[in-house]
């Protein structure tokens, strides 16, 4: 075992350029896959706290009895993608609505005080955890009896899970994109190491060596070039994450409170294994893959 | 120990390489394999290491019929059998110790096995004091004497030399075949492969005369040559 990873060791020193090559397209492939996680993930997060703005409400007949109300509590409960919801009483709903509306002029509100113009607005408040979702739902709670109508922002849910999975599907474009690439790369390095030491390969078919044994140097070389390949943007975009947040967050205070970055720990997290095993995989299967055909031994 | 039985190689051209060859070497026996250039004798040594299959007929080696070997088994029946090439075929960055432990690196062999049988063939061949060297700063028939120490510190039963002394002056080329039958002498069946007619007239062992594929002369040891 030492053998062939001194062997596979050699293999990248002595074929310097390629490996090289190889392991800088790699690099190039992990560090566009980090790039492209980071922004996904804190898009997605965005895109998720956005979520949870929207909500769908859903307001009763008049004279509603409490059973009912509770009766389209019990249906709200059970659907899945329900992330919370809350009950808003017509009280509730009027100094809600004063606060916003005569803030500075309460005492025009005072008017009302014995008679509450939202006395048949109490309502559920219903957020969701998919925008997709909403719909459906609507749909759905326009169909329970005791419900009078039911309010949403469709236009922002649409746009909203659009741009969810428009970003998903460039992400995996990209990445497979980039896989291909790093696997051919791969693919020549490993070709080019086959063909410098055809020689010694005849020899070792020869002598008895067996054809794990034979191979095992260029798996070696792939995998090793694959690991190289992702811990050197692994660090990079460690120091680039780390920096720019602190960055952004420095020079532009004022959207501070907009845009929450996800902490480089929770990025990285996943990042780091998921990388390795795509660099590690990627340097395999390509050495696996030029050995199969190259390689007939 | 080394049997052929109608052996016959076509390749697509369709002019047999190998025509109906039989042939039957003992354990321990001393053979020269005479033949010009095109004569079949490479073909030949290509179908006893299983590099290449026979059309038809069946080769046995150590009791193994060629053609019943799997595929993976195939590097466990090389390990029996020495190969010599006429060129040498060492690993040019690798010194004379790491030329020959390779042989036992690939098969696997422990350190310690290693460490004592490399010095040990190294002796034997008489380069013991030239294990530090590469191959390009040895002559010719140090050279050779690594490339037999690489094939013997196996301990195969057979020793396959294909023109082992083409590259050599006559000199070299006797010390090589001295070394070869003082390998003989200790129980290694030796196969010599050749066009050199001074040399196998000189050595005086058994002959098998190869043209176009067909075995025209198989003369013992101590019978004078007729052809």
């Amino acid at each position: 075992m030492w053998y062939n990873l001194g062997q596979g060791l050699k293999n990248i020193w002595r074929n310097k350029l390629f490996s090289l090559a190889s392991i800088a397209t790699m690099s190039a492939c992990i560090f566009l896959f980090g790039v492209f996680y980071s922004i996904g993930v804190n898009f997605s997060e965005m895109v998720q706290t956005a979520e949870e703005g929207v909500a769908v409400t859903v307001f009763f007949t008049e004279g509603v009895s409490k059973d009912k109300v509770s009766a389209v509590e019990q249906e709200i409960k059970k659907r899945p993608e329900v992330a919370k919801y809350h009950f808003v009483t017509a009280e509730e709903a009027w100094e809600s609505f004063k606060k916003d509306y005569f803030k500075g002029k309460e005492e025009l509100a005072e008017g009302f005080s014995q008679d509450n113009p939202l006395a048949n607005s109490e309502h559920f408040e219903i957020y969701l955890n998919d925008v997709s979702k909403q719909q459906e739902l609507v749909k759905f709670l326009q169909g329970l009896d005791g419900v009078r109508e039911v309010h949403q922002s469709e236009v922002a849910a649409n746009t909203l899970s659009d741009f969810n999975s428009l970003i998903g599907y460039i992400f995996a474009g990209v990445i497979i994109i980039l896989i291909a690439v790093a696997v051919f790369l791969i693919n020549n390095t490993v070709t080019v190491g086959i063909s410098v030491r055809r020689e010694e390969i005849a020899i070792m078919k020869l002598i008895g060596a067996k054809d794990k044994f034979v191979r095992a140097p260029f798996i070696v070389e792939g995998v090793f070039i694959g690991l190289i390949g992702s811990a050197i943007p692994l660090v990079l975009l460690f120091f680039l994450y780390q920096g720019l947040i602190g960055y952004v967050a420095e020079k532009f205070r004022f959207i501070g409170g907009m845009i929450q970055f996800v902490p480089v720990a929770d990025v990285f997290r996943i990042l780091v294994p998921v990388s390795l095993v795509l660099g590690v995989g990627i340097g395999y299967v390509g050495s696996r893959m030029t050995l199969k055909k190259h390689l007939k031994v | 120990m080394i049997r052929l039985e109608n052996v016959s190689k076509t390749y697509q051209q369709g002019v047999p390489a190998v025509d109906n060859v039989n042939l039957h070497i003992e354990q321990g026996e001393f053979v020269f394999i005479m033949g010009s250039s095109g004569s079949g004798k490479s073909t030949l040594i290509k179908m006893l290491l299983k590099e290449l299959e026979p059309t038809s007929g069946e080769i046995t080696i150590n009791g193994q019929k060629l053609s019943k070997i799997p595929r993976k088994k195939v590097p466990n029946f090389r390990r029996d059998i020495g190969v010599v090439f006429q060129n040498f075929r060492l690993l040019p960055d690798r010194n004379v110790y790491e030329n020959v432990a390779f042989a036992l690196k690939v098969v696997e062999a422990p350190n310690k096995e290693i460490k004592k049988k490399v010095p040990m063939v190294l002796s034997m061949v008489g380069l013991a004091a030239k294990y530090k060297s590469l191959p390009r700063q040895l002559s010719g028939g140090e050279q050779q004497r690594v490339a037999i120490a690489r094939a013997l510190v196996g301990e195969p039963r057979i020793l396959l030399a294909d023109e082992p002394t083409g590259n050599l002056d006559s000199a070299n080329a006797w010390e090589i075949m001295h070394l070869l039958e003082e390998i003989n002498e200790r129980g290694t069946t030796v196969v010599v492969v050749t066009h050199n007619s001074e040399i196998v007239d000189k050595m005086n062992k058994r002959v098998i005369t190869i043209k176009k594929g067909v075995v025209v002369e198989d003369r013992k040891a101590g019978e004078s040559n007729v052809v």
